[in-house]
């Protein structure tokens, strides 16, 4: 069900199945893979325009990296987080990092990386 | 240092003082304000004034300090974070024409919104400081985001032992607690805990967001597994020296809240005053401009909501001066950057218990996305964050305080039946589940102490390392929350199985990713989008549901006249018989004892817990030790003490007579007495002993007699005794007029002895 009380028809997992057919019945039979529970990317560019429409730009932003990090598995995910830590990588890193993400793509997050690289090494946050 | 403790050997103190030292509010720290160390709440003159200059579309000056000085913070919140087609119209607003808009009711939420977008931190920090905390209340009432208020708690336990967080998960959903947040005393146990709670959270309701706040990376893993449907403790501080001490940059923090939102995973930071003073890094500025830093920047990152006021270092906000009113506007900044506010109210402040409500109340009252960011639902000791602001103890006094003030603090009364059936089915339930994934088997001796056990003491002794392995089969088989859910339904846990497997398809949905969104019990998200605030002032905004406000307002200790005429007939007996209408009599060493009219009838217990023939044998044992002849009558025609009395002299021999009602108020009265005087009255019914009845019995009969009776004084407490019984008395007396007739005439009553 959605919001509005209407059945969500159409919305699809990250696997492509269409999350109305998540039921217990699918459960009993062991048919319900962890992708079938995973939001698609383009359910996170529907909840981006929605957060656009009620005044929160940065939120759209957000909602619009994560579904680029969407198609990363989660180790991929983890990884990029560290990468970001202070002292975790060099200027050089953190330029593969992003030339990595620019061939995913997410080319979204590649921006924030090279933006985080150059405040990073001003700072003083760079290893 | 404890004001005991500065005393010298010699103590010069005078006892009023020695009294006042030794109550628990001084038990508290109170800290001289210290602008170097950022001990001080709203203003520092180390606080930058406010500015903004932008070139080309690009911040070139922020707060005063130029773009070639921003730290990371800066960087973040000038590059992402403001709105810059409203900053000059905001940043030319004098601070108290922006302060009044808060308060303004003709000034829509949305158009606070709209400027404070374009607002850099220092000058939103000086406007919120203007605000009173009455005008912090009519804020955060306008400009919180969703307009149902809801509430979080935290459900831990010393020995992280499955089946009594699953039993206390459970416990709070039933409460009403709308997102449960778990944590671990032993980091590895965390993936159990995760399991744990989220078993019992469905079985006390649908709907119930489940969090384990555990270290940064091992909390993503969780909710990327599904064993999670929220993170909060995503830190951020409001210097970069603290920051980057907390070992992330607001740029790892940015790609964090995105990683979460990858997966479906609802997420909001988690800031507050006192957290950069207790590392020795506030640079000499106020809290609430450093909070306002970090409120900023969590708008500049995209996560759609903060934890904040009052979390780890409250009651280092709390040690100075107004430092409580600085945690309310820290909460209000979140509102007004258009945020979720997880309004804190999470560690314990004050160990007084007038402070720590006096710094809640006006937040319970103008209501919050989350009025606590984790009330202790579990015991102070089982609370691995710490004791709360709120804890087990206090849930029948927070709905107490929501039925008096008539608002919606989120919670509601348990069935205390229900609470048992739930407690035992989350315990068997996540017993039945781990054994059924091979995680642990635990025996039926384990479950029935968890279903009663008040808290982890009540459970024994249990092999801490059987939670461990737990964990680990968790963690390295990749466990998630569909296998979870799986279990649930081989088990038979239906209904269970599918309130599980609808948390998992919301985050296919991801609508619970939009600001301050929580499920309904019927799943129904309500969030700024679904549920937006309409508050315009008095007759808008949030009223609760007749359903609602029913919930509210029936606590389970509420009485009305019929449990109490259930209570007393329970009490009923044979002891008291009529035998017929009765006379004046002439013997002049009678005592008449009038009773009113409900007893033997509808009243047989008065409020001291005594019955009334017990009274009534106090009563003529006491006359018939000085000599006395004692007749017991029923006066009919009236509930007066004053008349009943007056009529029993009245109808005695001796002209004296005692009148009892049957909640136990007694007097003694004289015949040629005005109705309203007495000879003695005995007025404190709950406290009058069995020993003071007697004393009344002597003195009516020295009264007959002439002789000096002993003066009777009447016992006194301290306690709020009024509050105890008034509802009592009035149930009492409305049972003593239902069975007033004129028409009956006074009758002789005989009592067995």
């Amino acid at each position: 069900m959605k919001a509005d009380g209407t059945p969500s028809v159409g919305m699809r997992a990250f696997s492509g199945r269409d999350a109305t057919e998540l039921t217990v019945d699918q459960l009993a039979r062991d048919e319900i893979s962890p992708d079938d529970v995973r939001i698609h990317p383009d359910t996170l560019e529907h909840q981006a325009q929605v957060a656009e429409a009620h005044h929160n730009p940065q939120l759209a932003a957000n909602l619009r990296r994560a579904g680029e990090l969407a198609l990363l598995d989660e180790a991929e995910v983890l990884a990029l987080y560290e990468s970001l830590r202070p002292g975790r990588s060099t200027a050089q890193d953190l330029a593969d990092v992003a030339a990595r993400l620019d061939g995913v793509p997410a080319p979204l997050c590649a921006v924030l990386v090279r933006e985080a690289a150059e405040v990073h090494a001003r700072r003083g946050l760079l290893r | 240092m404890t004001a005991e403790e500065t005393t010298s050997p010699r103590d010069a103190r005078v006892g009023r003082i020695r009294f006042m030292d030794g109550q628990r509010v001084n038990l508290d720290g109170f800290a001289h304000e210290d602008a170097s160390l950022g001990l001080i709440a709203l203003h520092s003159p180390a606080d930058p004034v406010p500015s903004l200059v932008v070139l080309d579309g690009a911040v070139t000056e922020m707060d005063g300090r130029a773009a070639a000085d921003f730290d990371s913070l800066d960087a973040m919140v000038a590059t992402h974070g403001l709105d810059l087609t409203v900053a000059d119209e905001v940043m030319a607003l004098p601070d108290v024409a922006l302060a009044r808009m808060f308060v303004d009711p003709s000034v829509s939420r949305a158009e606070i919104v709209r400027l404070v977008a374009g607002a850099t931190p220092a000058k939103l920090a000086q406007v919120v400081a203007m605000l009173r905390p009455v005008e912090l209340g009519i804020a955060m009432t306008k400009m919180r985001a969703r307009r149902t208020p809801s509430n979080q708690a935290h459900v831990t336990n010393r020995l992280d032992d499955p089946l009594l967080l699953a039993a206390d998960a459970a416990t709070a959903a039933a409460y009403g607690f709308r997102e449960l947040e778990t944590t671990v005393p032993v980091l590895a146990d965390a993936p159990s805990n995760a399991v744990a709670v989220t078993i019992g959270s469905v079985v006390g309701a649908a709907g119930v967001l489940v969090q384990c706040s555990v270290e940064e990376a091992m909390e993503l893993e969780m909710g990327m597994r599904g064993l999670v449907s929220y993170a909060e403790t995503v830190s951020l501080y409001g210097t970069e020296s603290v920051f980057v001490d907390g070992d992330d940059t607001p740029y790892s923090k940015a790609i964090l809240a995105a990683a979460y939102a990858s997966r479906g995973v609802k997420m909001r930071v988690s800031s507050g005053a006192g957290a950069e003073v207790l590392m020795g890094g506030a640079e000499g500025c106020s809290m609430l401009y450093l909070e306002s830093r970090c409120v900023s920047l969590a708008r500049a990152m995209g996560v759609q909501g903060v934890q904040n006021g009052g979390i780890d270092g409250a009651s280092v906000a709390g040690s100075v001066p107004r430092g409580v009113r600085e945690m309310m506007a820290e909460n209000l900044m979140v509102m007004a950057r258009n945020l979720e506010a997880c309004t804190g109210n999470d560690a314990l402040m004050s160990e007084s218990d007038v402070r720590r409500t006096s710094r809640t109340l006006p937040i319970l009252l103008a209501g919050s996305d989350y009025v606590c960011s984790g009330f202790g639902s579990i015991q102070r000791y089982d609370n691995m964050f710490g004791p709360s602001q709120w804890n087990a103890e206090d849930i029948d006094d927070w709905l107490a305080m929501q039925r008096d003030w008539g608002v919606d603090g989120g919670l509601r009364t348990a069935p205390p039946a229900e609470v048992g059936r739930l407690r035992r089915r989350a315990a068997e339930a996540c017993r039945d589940v781990y054994r059924w994934l091979g995680l642990a088997d635990f025996t039926d001796e384990q479950v029935e102490l968890a279903v009663d056990a008040v808290g982890s003491k009540d459970l024994g002794d249990p092999d801490p390392l059987v939670v461990l392995s737990a964990a680990q089969v968790v963690r390295s088989t990749g466990l998630g929350s569909v296998e979870v859910a799986r279990a649930l339904l081989e088990c038979g846990y239906d209904v269970e199985a599918e309130r599980l497997l609808d948390m998992l398809a919301a985050r296919v949905h991801g609508d619970h990713l939009q600001t301050a969104a929580i499920f309904d019990e019927q799943m129904q998200v309500l969030s700024l989008v679904t549920d937006p605030n309409d508050y315009a002032g008095p007759g808008t905004g949030y009223e609760p549901s007749p359903a609602r406000q029913a919930e509210i307002d029936g606590i389970r200790q509420a009485r009305g006249v019929e449990d109490l005429r259930a209570d007393q007939a329970a009490w009923g007996s044979s002891d008291l018989r009529v035998l017929g209408p009765a006379v004046a009599g002439s013997d002049p060493r009678e005592v008449v004892i009038g009773l009113s009219p409900g007893v033997g009838r509808a009243v047989w217990r008065t409020l001291s817990g005594l019955l009334v023939v017990d009274v009534l044998h106090e009563l003529l044992a006491g006359l018939e030790e000085e000599g006395c002849l004692a007749r017991v009558v029923r006066i009919n025609s009236t509930i007066d003490l004053g008349m009943i009395g007056l009529t029993a002299a009245r109808m005695a021999g001796s002209g004296i007579g005692i009148g009892l009602q049957g909640k136990g108020t007694a007097l003694i009265h004289r015949r040629d007495l005005p109705p309203l005087a007495n000879l003695e009255l005995y007025s404190m019914a709950p406290v009058i002993t069995s020993d003071l009845y007697r004393l009344l019995g002597a003195n009516a009969a020295r009264h007959a007699k002439g002789a000096t009776p002993v003066p009777a004084r009447n016992p006194y407490t301290d306690e709020a005794i009024e509050a105890r019984y008034h509802t009592s008395v009035i149930a009492l007396v409305a049972l003593e007029r239902d069975c007033v007739d004129q028409a009956i005439g006074p009758e002789d009553i005989a009592v067995t002895l």
